[in-house]
């Protein structure tokens, strides 16, 4: 796969999951530069006027609305740094796509930060999908650290999933939320690192309204020598619920550090915290093994089933 | 069909199996039988390699003895866990998928084993499967597979009546095949299913022999 505009397709279907743009509103960002912008009835894209990033608007009850905004770097040596802002109106539904791939087939080391901030007001819903993907047989290391900073208003709601599969040498991830009244924040992360690769995964999540709830499920694969940490916390200020759970499967010599941390600022929080780290199950491995699997293919059924 | 000779196996210098020496033949069903401890499901895991034993195991005249698990699966050995595994993200349907039939077979597999595949099929294999459900779709998982040996550790244990009933049905239907079954079970009824019945304790073969020789013997 030689071809520039091949590569740019097998990048687009990693981090987005599509061979062409559907209907609707999109923004395409490659090599630091925005190159394609495509609005909707309820959608509109305004990039910044600094140069800095887009802000997205989606209309107060807009409906089924899709909105794709992934990133591609294409060569080695960038330094890239985006703030996108999402506005999402009032009673709306959006389903936002994001995520970035880096191809880096040079020794230069090439980087990406999206600054994502999603201002999401009052009993909107959210879905928002992000997945990170290195590729490229340069010596150049593959960085993606993202920041995503969730706003809730009173009976809102988003539902993140974040996925980093393979590829990304670097890779320090930071979610903060702040939940008014009612309002409902779900994220679910898979991580998938090897070789020497290093991931942060940052949780910071607030609970300020009465009735808000978060739950952040982490399931993480950690194989050869790479190193994850996570770190996660979320205080409870008033009547709310807060869940993080954090699953991670440790292989070779890979090493995995889990600090979650949950902070109950009233007695009416109810915060619970689980972790658990540790080896493929040996009894897993044996099932498998019945069923006639080999050793290397029972393991990758197993991540593939706990990272599906 | 299945020879095993002179089976030994030793764990924490205590020999928990000793020198067993037994031949299975070919489409016949067998209850392995014996008070806890007596060895059955060592003898059953030195069966499919799961446990390492000294001694010889032969499956239809080929030397199996040194194979590992995964090849004596290939070889067409199954076996059921007497306490199933979960797996997170893992559905019934990707479990089954592994024997590469049919999602019609897989569909039938598990009304097979009393479980509507609309409700099941599709499911995660996770811990929020009851106990009786997860015994059921180990039974599924191995009977998804063509095997000349089926080897089931006390298939009918924590799961209901459904459950004797339709269990007595697929393994009648194993009678009628050439395939050879071998339960590891404490219970008569699962007995009066027996072709052969073998008795151990202490790690030993105590009698073994046809299903009206032995039953009346066991004071049950």
């Amino acid at each position: 796969m030689d071809n520039k505009e091949d590569i740019q397709k097998f990048m687009l279907k990693k981090v987005a999951d599509i061979d062409e743009f559907p209907q609707g509103a999109h923004n395409l960002r490659i090599d630091g530069k925005g190159v394609e912008r495509v609005n909707s009835p309820n959608c509109e894209i305004v990039p910044k006027k600094d140069g800095s990033g887009i802000d997205i608007y989606i209309k107060a009850g807009a409906k089924n609305e899709l909105v794709y905004i992934p990133v591609l770097i294409m060569q080695g040596g960038i330094n890239d740094k985006v703030y996108n802002d999402f506005h999402i109106g009032k009673d709306s539904e959006v389903v936002i796509v994001a995520g970035c791939g880096i191809h880096n087939h040079t020794d230069h080391n090439t980087e990406h930060n999206g600054i994502h901030s999603f201002y999401i007001e009052e009993n909107a819903k959210v879905t928002y999908v992000e997945k990170h993907y290195g590729h490229g047989q340069g010596l150049g290391k593959k960085t993606l650290s993202p920041v995503t900073n969730v706003y809730l208003q009173k009976g809102a709601s988003m539902t993140m999933n974040s996925v980093q599969m393979e590829g990304v040498d670097y890779a320090v991830r930071t979610t903060n939320g702040e939940l008014q009244e009612g309002a409902t924040f779900v994220v679910t992360e898979k991580i998938l690192t090897q070789k020497d690769q290093y991931a942060d995964s940052i949780f910071d999540v607030k609970l300020f309204g009465k009735g808000a709830s978060t739950k952040i499920t982490s399931r993480a694969v950690a194989k050869e020598k790479s190193y994850q940490e996570f770190h996660s916390n979320v205080t409870g200020t008033c009547e709310s619920f807060g869940h993080i759970e954090c699953d991670a499967i440790l292989m070779n010599d890979a090493k995995i550090i889990a600090i979650p941390q949950i902070s109950a600022l009233s007695a009416d929080a109810h915060l619970i915290h689980e972790a658990t780290i540790g080896k493929i199950a040996g009894a897993q491995l044996d099932k498998l093994l019945t069923m006639g699997l080999n050793e290397k293919q029972a393991e990758d059924f197993i991540i593939k089933g706990f990272l599906s | 069909m299945l020879k095993i000779e002179n089976i030994q196996y030793k764990a924490d210098n205590e020999e928990i199996l000793q020198d067993v020496t037994f031949e299975f033949q070919k489409g016949k069903f067998y209850v392995i039988t014996g008070h806890n401890g007596a060895g059955k499901s060592t003898l059953a895991k030195c069966l499919m390699g799961l446990y390492k034993c000294s001694g010889k195991i032969f499956l239809n005249g080929e030397d199996i003895t040194n194979k590992s698990v995964d090849e004596r699966a290939n070889l067409g050995m199954g076996f059921a866990f007497q306490q199933p595994v979960t797996f997170k993200g893992v559905r019934v349907i990707d479990l089954l998928k592994i024997a590469n039939k049919s999602y019609q077979d897989y569909e039938n597999i598990l009304r097979k084993v009393g479980l509507d595949p609309k409700e099941y099929l599709f499911r995660e294999l996770n811990a929020t499967l009851s106990g009786g459900e997860l015994k059921r779709l180990e039974l599924a998982s191995v009977l998804s597979r063509d095997l000349k040996v089926g080897i089931f550790d006390e298939p009918e244990a924590g799961i209901d009546l459904w459950s004797f009933n339709n269990l007595s049905q697929v393994f009648s239907e194993f009678q009628n095949t050439e395939r050879t079954t071998i339960v590891i079970s404490h219970q008569e009824r699962v007995m009066n299913l027996a072709d052969e019945i073998i008795v151990m304790k202490d790690g030993k073969i105590l009698k073994s022999g046809t299903r009206d020789e032995v039953l009346p013997t066991l004071n049950l």
